[in-house]
């Protein structure tokens, strides 16, 4: 599909920048933040809409609602408590986090609020015990500076972060439940892709430079507004790799315009409401493809399950169009069943014959549904009853193409596409946590606050330069995930252990270690903080750094025990083997000679153990006395 | 007329005309606000609270407002009438207040009773699946306001409710003191022709993750369902929404100021465990009395009474002022088997020589009181003390006030104290009716 110019057609996005907090306690209770995960009590929830509005309970809330909602919670003793378990009220806000909020609202110029209210945000499809979303607004206003123009921030929050959920369905785990997130929205001046990925990359180091900013996968979650002129604002939930978001707000953009021109062509071919609703009807095939040779068609057939198929009235070659890599408008038909009855298998007529559907068969299909050539239709297998509400949803999705863009959250998939996850929320519906006092700021509460603003980046860089870490090492560092860690072992061990060692073991060692298929994750920020002390304090050398990491990863060797296993020999034990060498030596004629093959047989003891230098000085050293004593004796 | 306003704040709102509810654009040095004018429940006088678009509560510093513009009046509330319900369902609820029966204002968060049957109804529509209901707003009070007059008015409402036909009752209650309620109900109603269960909330009703819905539901089931003649608190048995616990209204107890299931029997089972998504019910005690073919009532409490519970230092005179003050009965909660300082003898005996009952429970919650195992004991017991067995404090005490309005002679209401009236005292305790706490 050709790369259209998105500025052209009013590409508009906004990001919403979710960052854990790595504070010492969560966001309204004592417990660690650490998620460790593990086993726990079990706890089997239902949760129901608002009971007293009944009236006014909003689409996603109903959504969630009409799929069941019993739901699991695995609550781990170590990192969650009653008030995860919503057993016991919220203790007050976290002000460690708040001051965090502060802080950032500081750096982006954002207008901070004289009192903080925390409020209630109904969410219920599973992911918080309570139903609700526990969120306090900090800061309104202020912006990011980019090449392409300022963008401006619409509002900074500190909520709580949802449970985790796990591989099981509607299972979670409390231990990430209330673990402090800081939003960041910005309003929607953001009008390439690769605006958004800068933008998002400026946040994300702006919050990694307060310090305060957890690391590890899931730490940092993108969410994107996506519009272009004419569409509808639609939202992307869960980019995790920033590289992806360009590539995301293309596809998104490519898909809104393609849903555009499926507007236009069904204009254009005079198709209404109510000729769908009239037309599209829920006929039983099951008898016409009885024999059919499709798996999933005969699987289902025998198991008691029907065959269903619907006319899409003139959608002729508009169901397999294509709204982006591996999408077609076939696609976001199978999305919706699958996400609202739990239905898997769609076939529609412009894919087919295929999968073990013949012409013969499509064709019977085709006179059973009156469908002519320029009519679709598409067929449902399953459960009658999954199958007839399936094909309801078709048909109210096909409505929605008369209008283009449906308002919709969506999930960001691996390969930059996305998928239907459920109908976008009315206005949140937001109302205030009466368990939690409001916070009134203080002067003394800014002050303290202001100790965590970020430095500017470019001063931050000066600073990098001063350690002595040349230009573009300062530059990775300045854009690493470890720039805490790096911080914390140079105001620990430099200039002993220097900065820059410290810098190339976090980007380069690690790299190395990855290429060598180590396992990295066991490279924790503990590891690396033993592994500097150990050459801090004499017990390694440096040049041993990539061994023992290296160990580390690949073995199941603590780094305890493999920085004993390169522990450096003490000098008596460094001679006695240069010695060794030395002697074992014909003769020492050719004193170049001589040095290379005892140098060469003492490294294979001792390397890693002990600098190179120092041997070849010991091997200098070596040489010369067995010449005086060889002197001495010739 | 702003009504939740005082100070600065009070001041600019009233120079602008602006009152809750009224949409406002609000002038900062740096930008304009737009949001809905929120009641004020900030502690800063100076502070106003604006809904934003967004749904977000903010405080702003009335003087950082350099102007207020207003661009919506506040839509004018209509008056909720109060239809009154006369239909009698198949069982009645009624209403006294609480978490259970009450609604939040979502734009202001205020929890109020409910104070229609309808709203009560409202909550839990799939209700009418189980039983045909009706409901009775009695009266809409928090529960630590509780009062014996108002137990009498329960217990008369209750009577009324069966008498009319319902096959048994739901009293939607507050949890802090509904045990005690429990135990009037129980003492006060001496033959019931159908069960009386009590139900309250420990997470409110505007939650998605309330208890309420499925404690109501439960008790209606259990109310029409089940051929008891008895009063019992039927709360969620375990954190999870599984099944919930029938207590019986006389061994029951608070025991966790949050949780759930914090509502356990003590020193006894439950009465019934019902699985209301199963609508199942499994009756746990052997001895359950069974529904009669009418009701009777007997009620009425003395207040004047004192719950004493004994601590190291606590200094007897206290008894004489108990006694100068008037009261007719001291439900002691003493330490271990039922003790306090043998200095105390002397005292006890002066009050129960005045007429005065004087009974032992223990703080220990568990278990029985003896006090034939120590000379303590046995002196407290010839000044005049009595033990009450195994029965809970906070029982003993309603117990004593249901007395003391029926009895004036001493030795009659220790006759009556000594008596299982309601299956209050237990005659046996087997290893497993004491819980084992996490250890690990």
């Amino acid at each position: 599909m050709a790369d259209p110019d998105l500025k052209e057609i009013g590409l508009m996005v906004g990001l919403e920048v979710h960052q854990q907090l790595n504070t010492r306690a969560k966001l309204f209770c004592g417990c660690p933040t650490t998620i460790q995960g593990g086993e726990g009590h079990k706890l089997q929830r239902y949760l129901r809409p608002s009971m007293s509005e009944l009236g006014e309970v909003d689409t996603a809330a109903l959504f969630e609602w009409s799929r069941g909602t019993r739901f699991t919670y695995i609550a781990p003793e170590g990192c969650s408590c009653l008030v995860e378990a919503d057993e016991e009220p919220p203790h007050g806000l976290n002000r460690e986090a708040l001051d965090v909020g502060i802080a950032v609202s500081m750096a982006l110029g954002s207008s901070i609020v004289d009192e903080i209210y925390t409020m209630r945000k109904i969410v219920i499809d599973g992911s918080n015990t309570t139903g609700f979303q526990r969120t306090a607004l900090v800061s309104l206003g202020g912006r990011i500076i980019d090449e392409e123009g300022e963008v401006g921030i619409l509002s900074i929050t500190i909520e709580e972060d949802a449970a985790r959920r796990l591989e099981e369905d509607r299972t979670f785990s409390l231990d990430r439940l209330g673990v402090p997130l800081i939003e960041i929205s910005t309003a929607p001046d953001i009008h390439t892709p690769e605006q958004a990925e800068r933008v998002a990359k400026r946040i994300g180091q702006l919050l990694r430079l307060t310090g305060k900013a957890k690391r590890g996968l899931g730490s940092i979650r993108q969410d994107l507004n996506i519009s272009i002129r004419g569409g509808t604002k639609v939202e992307v939930k869960g980019v995790q790799e920033l590289e992806l978001i360009p590539k995301v707000v293309r596809n998104e953009a490519i898909r809104q315009m393609g849903l555009l021109e499926i507007r236009r062509e069904l204009e254009r071919r005079g198709v209404s409401e109510e000729m769908i609703n009239f037309q599209s009807k829920g006929v039983d095939l099951s008898e016409a493809l009885r024999e059919s040779s499709n798996k999933l068609i005969s699987a289902q057939l025998r198991q008691g399950g029907v065959v269903m198929g619907m006319k899409a009235p003139k959608f002729g070659g508009l169901l397999g169009k294509e709204l982006g890599p591996n999408r077609r408008l076939g696609t976001e038909l199978a999305d919706y069943i699958r996400s609202f009855v739990g239905l898997g298998g769609l076939f529609h007529s412009d894919e087919l014959p295929k999968y073990g559907i013949t012409a013969e068969e499509v064709e019977r299909v085709r006179k059973i549904l009156t469908a002519e050539e320029e009519d679709g239709f598409v067929i449902l297998v399953g459960k009658r009853e999954k199958v007839e509400n399936g094909l309801e949803v078709v048909k109210a999705r096909l409505i929605q193409c008369l209008k283009g863009v449906p308002k919709e959250t969506r999930g960001a998939n691996d390969d930059g596409t996305t998928r239907f996850l459920r109908p976008q929320p009315g206005s949140a519906r937001m109302y205030p946590e009466t368990d939690v006092p409001p916070v009134r700021l203080s002067i003394v509460d800014m002050e303290r606050a202001r100790l965590l603003v970020p430095e500017e980046p470019e001063v931050k860089l000066k600073k990098l330069l001063k350690l002595g870490l040349n230009e573009e090492l300062s530059r990775i560092m300045l854009n690493s995930i470890h720039l805490d860690l790096f911080e914390e072992l140079v105001a620990k061990y430099h200039p002993k252990v220097p900065a820059t060692l410290i810098a190339t073991t976090m980007e380069n060692t690690l790299k190395y270690i990855k290429s060598k298929g180590g396992d990295t994750s066991r490279i924790t920020d503990e590891v690396i903080e033993e592994v500097m002390r150990a050459v801090f304090e004499d017990t390694v050398t440096k040049d041993s750094i990539p061994e023992i990491l290296l160990e580390v990863a690949q073995s199941k060797l603590s780094v305890n025990e493999a920085i004993k296993k390169f522990s450096r020999l003490n000098e008596d034990e460094v001679t006695r083997i240069v010695r060794t060498a030395v002697e074992k030596l014909d003769n020492i004629s050719d004193e170049r000679r001589a040095f290379n093959i005892a140098m060469g047989n003492a490294m294979e003891v001792l390397r890693g153990k002990v600098d190179g230098k120092k041997v070849a000085e010991a091997v200098r050293r070596e040489i010369e006395k067995r010449r005086e004593k060889d002197k001495a004796r010739g | 007329m702003v009504e939740s306003y005082r100070g600065k704040a009070l001041n600019l709102l009233s120079k602008y005309g602006a009152e809750e509810g009224d949409e406002l654009v609000v002038t900062l040095d740096v930008m304009e606000l737009r949001g809905k004018l929120m009641p004020s429940y900030s502690e800063d006088e100076s502070i106003i609270i604006l809904k934003l678009e967004n749904g977000y509560n903010v405080g702003i510093s009335s003087e950082k407002i350099r102007g207020l513009r207003i661009l919506h009046k506040r839509p004018i509330k209509q008056e909720r009438t109060q239809p009154t319900n006369q239909k009698i369902g198949e069982v009645k609820i009624i209403s006294t207040g609480g978490t259970i029966a009450s609604k939040v204002e979502y734009e202001t968060g205020a929890v109020r009773p409910a104070l229609s049957t309808d709203e009560i109804l409202q909550f839990v529509p799939e209700m009418k699946e189980v039983a045909d209901v009706s409901a009775e707003v009695l009266f809409s009070i928090l529960s630590e306001e509780m009062k014996p007059d108002y137990w009498v008015k329960i217990a008369e409402a209750v009577k009324k409710a069966l008498d009319q036909g319902a096959r048994g009752v739901v009293v939607a209650h507050g949890t802090d003191t509904m045990a005690y309620t429990a135990a009037a109900l129980s003492f006060s109603l001496p033959k019931l022709s159908g069960p009386v269960v009590m139900v309250g909330s420990q997470r409110s009703s505007d939650r998605p993750s309330s208890d309420s819905a499925i404690n109501l539901m439960s008790s209606i089931f259990l109310a029409k369902g089940s051929d008891f003649g008895e009063v019992v608190v039927n709360m969620h048995g375990e954190s999870s929404d599984t099944y919930t616990l029938a207590h019986r209204g006389v061994r029951v107890r608070k025991m966790h100021t949050s949780r759930r299931d914090a509502f356990q029997s003590v020193n006894d089972l439950p009465l019934a465990k019902v699985w209301w998504n199963e609508r199942k019910i499994e009756i746990l005690q052997k001895d359950v009395r069974m529904r009669e073919d009418n009701t009777e009532i007997n009620t009425g409490f003395e207040d004047r009474v004192f719950l004493l519970k004994y601590w190291p230092g606590m200094r007897p005179e206290i008894i004489d002022h108990l006694i100068s003050s008037g009261i007719r009965g001291i439900i002691v909660e003493g330490t271990g088997l039922g003790h306090t300082s043998r200095e105390f003898a002397p005292y006890f005996k002066r009050a129960t020589k005045e007429g005065i009952f004087v009974g032992m429970t223990s703080q220990c919650i568990f278990g029985r009181v003896n006090m034939n195992v120590y000379n303590t004991g046995r002196t407290l017991m010839e000044a005049g003390v009595m033990p009450l067995e195994d029965i809970l404090s906070e029982i003993a005490i309603v117990k004593l006030m249901w007395i003391l309005r029926r009895e004036t002679d001493p030795t009659k209401v220790r006759q009556l104290m000594a008596t299982n009236l309601r299956g209050e005292i237990g005659s046996r305790q087997t290893i497993s009716t004491y819980p084992r706490w996490y250890h690990g």
